[in-house]
């Protein structure tokens, strides 16, 4: 999923002190399951932006809305008959969300109510860890199922580099090394070998270094 | 500020902190009378929102009164109240609302005196605050 995270309050109020009517839409998509921007904390982030209108004695009308997805037209649509009637709109969908309502509605003025922070999954309850850097060629079957793009600070393809101790990343005591969890995972696997191989340097024209993406799909173009 | 009289909601768990107040019932001690209670199966099926909403509806402060942290029959409940409660807080610091205006209190059943206290200390804090709302 897209793992995202709450923007400061104070942040989102400055953005906002200037608009009386303010329209905040959720995403039942992947900030639902991060619990960051579903029905719930849309229903918290209003709350909290009615008593902060209270506190200041300003009259605040904040509506609320949660739509199945962010980042498809036919539900971005299912606004068309409310967005009008507020000042400003902000989205807590992952960054596509701001910008398909953007999109879709040019005249509403749109801020984002949360940080996009990357694609991962939760570890824990609570707890999320990024697994995948898009980088458009996917290679983790060479490694044992574990990404080492996504996952090593240097994205490091051909083993460790000498920061790896005892098992963790010498960025943080908090960061495995995956290159740790690789040779691990081989040696159980008795594929170690597979290792020796060398890999070329990657081609990175299918991750964001070749600008922004696009994918058709022909069969499923109208 | 004397003759403010502060709007508390304090949840409770029906478990030990309802076995508390039939106590201090028995020693007739009463309530201060600006405390609406809210009784709850299990103080940890409190939401976040659900500690939001009075202060939206103009309470002063808010509390949530339930079992010692060991004693929880459904294990963790008052431990998920302690962390809500503690995201309330940070929600109020960033609207510069004092989070002293929200807190967690543990309680065992036969507290009947500490579940009065418990009240009167809470209306005291928040008596020394002030309102929070202007509108």
């Amino acid at each position: 999923m897209i793992v995202a995270e709450s923007k400061p309050i104070k942040e989102l109020l400055e953005m906002v002190k200037d608009f009386k009517k303010i329209l905040v839409v959720g995403c039942k998509g992947c900030v639902t399951v991060c619990n960051v921007g579903g029905a719930k904390e849309v229903a918290i982030l209003a709350s909290t932006i009615r008593i902060s209108g209270k506190k200041e004695g300003l009259d605040v009308v904040v509506g609320e809305h949660t739509l199945e997805r962010q980042c498809d037209p036919e539900y971005i649509n299912e606004l068309k008959d409310v967005v009008g009637d507020y000042d400003a709109v902000i989205s807590i969908a992952c960054g596509v969300g701001p910008q398909f309502l953007s999109e879709r509605y040019p005249a509403s003025k749109v801020f984002p109510g949360v940080n996009t922070k990357f694609m991962g999954g939760a570890v824990e309850h609570g707890v999320w860890s990024e697994r995948c850097a898009g980088c458009g060629t996917c290679v983790v079957h060479n490694f044992g199922g574990l990404c080492p793009i996504a996952r090593c600070s240097k994205s490091l393809l051909n083993g460790p580099c000498g920061g790896s101790s005892n098992g963790k990343c010498e960025i943080s005591k908090d960061v495995d090394c995956v290159w740790d969890l690789i040779v691990t995972k081989m040696m159980e696997q008795d594929r170690l070998g597979e290792l020796i191989e060398f890999q070329a340097p990657k081609s990175w024209t299918t991750a964001r270094d070749g600008g922004p993406r696009k994918m058709i799909r022909e069969e499923l173009v109208k | 500020m004397d003759d403010f009289k502060p709007q508390i909601v304090a949840f409770c768990c029906a478990n030990c902190t309802s076995s508390a107040a039939n106590v201090s019932h028995g020693m007739k001690k009463a309530l201060p009378d600006n405390i609406k209670i809210i009784q709850v199966p299990c103080t940890g099926r409190i939401e976040t929102l659900h500690l939001l909403k009075p202060f939206e509806e103009g309470a002063d402060g808010v509390y949530v009164a339930g079992c010692q942290a060991d004693s929880c029959q459904y294990i963790s409940g008052i431990t998920k109240a302690a962390k809500r409660v503690a995201q309330v807080k940070d929600i109020l610091e960033g609207l510069s609302i004092e989070p002293e205006r929200i807190d967690v209190f543990h309680m065992s059943a036969g507290k009947g005196q500490e579940f009065v206290e418990v009240a009167d200390r809470m209306v005291n804090t928040v008596k020394g605050l002030g309102p929070v709302l202007t509108a």
